[in-house]
């Protein structure tokens, strides 16, 4: 059967969308980019960044891109200074919840969090740092978990359960208490469910999940080859 | 034409941010034609003048002699300007921050050391709870990211206040 086609107006532009879409991959489909940090291609939306909120028009409230469907007639908004203002705060409040000490990273230059508070301009944050104490597992040969660096996007969680099938992370309490952890909680080298993929690593926007043996700046990730796996495969996300 | 007041503090920092700034090339000839450095570890004055134009702060505040340096620099100065990372979000002097002082200074010099293991108290100022950026203690015009912020940001925001006039697209930030 084929899909309904849709009209909407994204930024005021008319642009036809699929049913089924989401706000974002229709926006994308016609060469709109809206800021994302938890999306990547090939994974299920979770909208848990919050960085791709949009404005629909005859509501107030916002919604994330990711995770809303399109709906015949819609008018979304993707840039306005009041999105570009709750943007920069969700960028800022992760910035200040845990220890992203960019100088000292693996990741450094090549950190999605931190390009994308280059592209907002973001020079410093308005809140107190909370500089939590938060644990660095060592314990996987290949692989390390340093808890100061997550965003808690679950990209990982999502990969290993979606495309390795091994649904080996989980994200453990709430809140800021939240934690990424493997095989029920216990440490990642003990963890008898995980393959050493790395896809995981691999997915990670910033350098919380690395591959030992890299210095500062020296972790470039490949998490186009995460998407590109799922296109090969024909996964639907 | 009167050359405008600039000064450099160097708090709790590796000095790598001053070594950025004479890091700028022969910009740093056309650019000391048009200031005055008044203070810094780059000069002799030994007490932080009154009436200076512009500060540029490296580092994190660490200690009560941090603290009470920067609230003396910021009733002195008109525009305050956060440099590098350590002054802008805590950075590497942060790392800290999770360890309780006493349990810190024991392990770096009783259980760190071979020999003399006493916890130095003469001479060096009382560690603060925690290293925090600029920000948390006195009102910061300007922030200037980085570790070290590249000489051609540093130059460029010097030059920017020195003529009044923004240049939109010269200075990427970035932190780390």
């Amino acid at each position: 059967m084929p899909q309904k086609k849709l009209s909407v107006r994204i930024d005021g532009e008319l642009i036809s969308a699929v049913e089924g879409q989401t706000i974002l991959q229709a926006a994308r489909a016609n060469g709109k980019r809206i800021p994302t940090l938890c999306d990547l291609e090939g994974l299920t939306p979770v909208g848990a960044c919050r960085l791709c909120i949009v404005e629909i028009s005859g509501t107030d409230r916002l919604f994330p891109a990711c995770t809303t469907p399109v709906q015949d007639g819609m008018s979304v908004t993707t840039v306005s200074p009041k999105l570009t203002q709750y943007r920069r705060v969700s960028l800022e409040l992760l910035f200040v919840e845990r220890n992203h000490v960019c100088s000292a990273c693996v990741s450094n230059g090549h950190c999605e969090l931190q390009a994308m508070a280059t592209e907002m301009g973001i020079s410093t944050v308005r809140f107190a740092y909370n500089y939590p104490k938060l644990a660095v597992d060592l314990s996987h040969p290949r692989y390390v978990l340093d808890q100061n660096r997550c965003i808690l996007c679950t990209r990982c969680v999502r990969v290993c359960a979606e495309l390795e099938g091994a649904h080996v992370w989980e994200v453990t309490s709430r809140g800021i208490h939240s934690r990424i952890v493997g095989d029920l909680n216990q440490k990642w080298g003990d963890a008898k469910g995980c393959t050493s993929c790395g896809k995981c690593v691999q997915a990670c926007p910033t350098g919380a999940l690395a591959e030992k043996g890299w210095a500062v700046e020296e972790m470039v990730k490949k998490n186009d080859n995460i998407s590109s796996l799922v296109r090969r495969r024909g996964v639907q996300a | 034409m009167k050359k405008v007041k600039v000064a450099t503090v160097w708090l709790d920092g590796c000095s790598g941010c001053h070594m950025s700034l004479l890091d700028m090339d022969a910009a740093i000839i056309s650019l000391a034609q048009k200031i005055e450095l008044v203070y810094g570890p780059l000069v002799d004055a030994q007490e932080f003048p009154e009436d200076v134009d512009v500060t540029l702060v490296e580092g994190a505040v660490s200690s009560q002699d941090d603290l009470n340096k920067l609230k003396k620099i910021r009733q002195r100065t008109r525009l305050l300007i956060s440099l590098g990372d350590c002054a802008v979000t805590g950075n590497v002097p942060a790392m800290r921050n999770s360890i309780p002082v006493q349990k810190l200074l024991h392990q770096v010099y009783v259980e760190g050391v071979q020999a003399n293991k006493i916890i130095p108290t003469d001479g060096v100022p009382a560690l603060l709870k925690q290293a925090r950026p600029l920000r948390e203690f006195v009102k910061v015009d300007m922030c200037l990211p980085g570790c070290p912020p590249p000489a051609k940001a540093i130059s460029s925001v010097i030059a920017e206040l020195l003529d009044g006039k923004k240049r939109e697209g010269t200075l990427a930030v970035k932190f780390g």
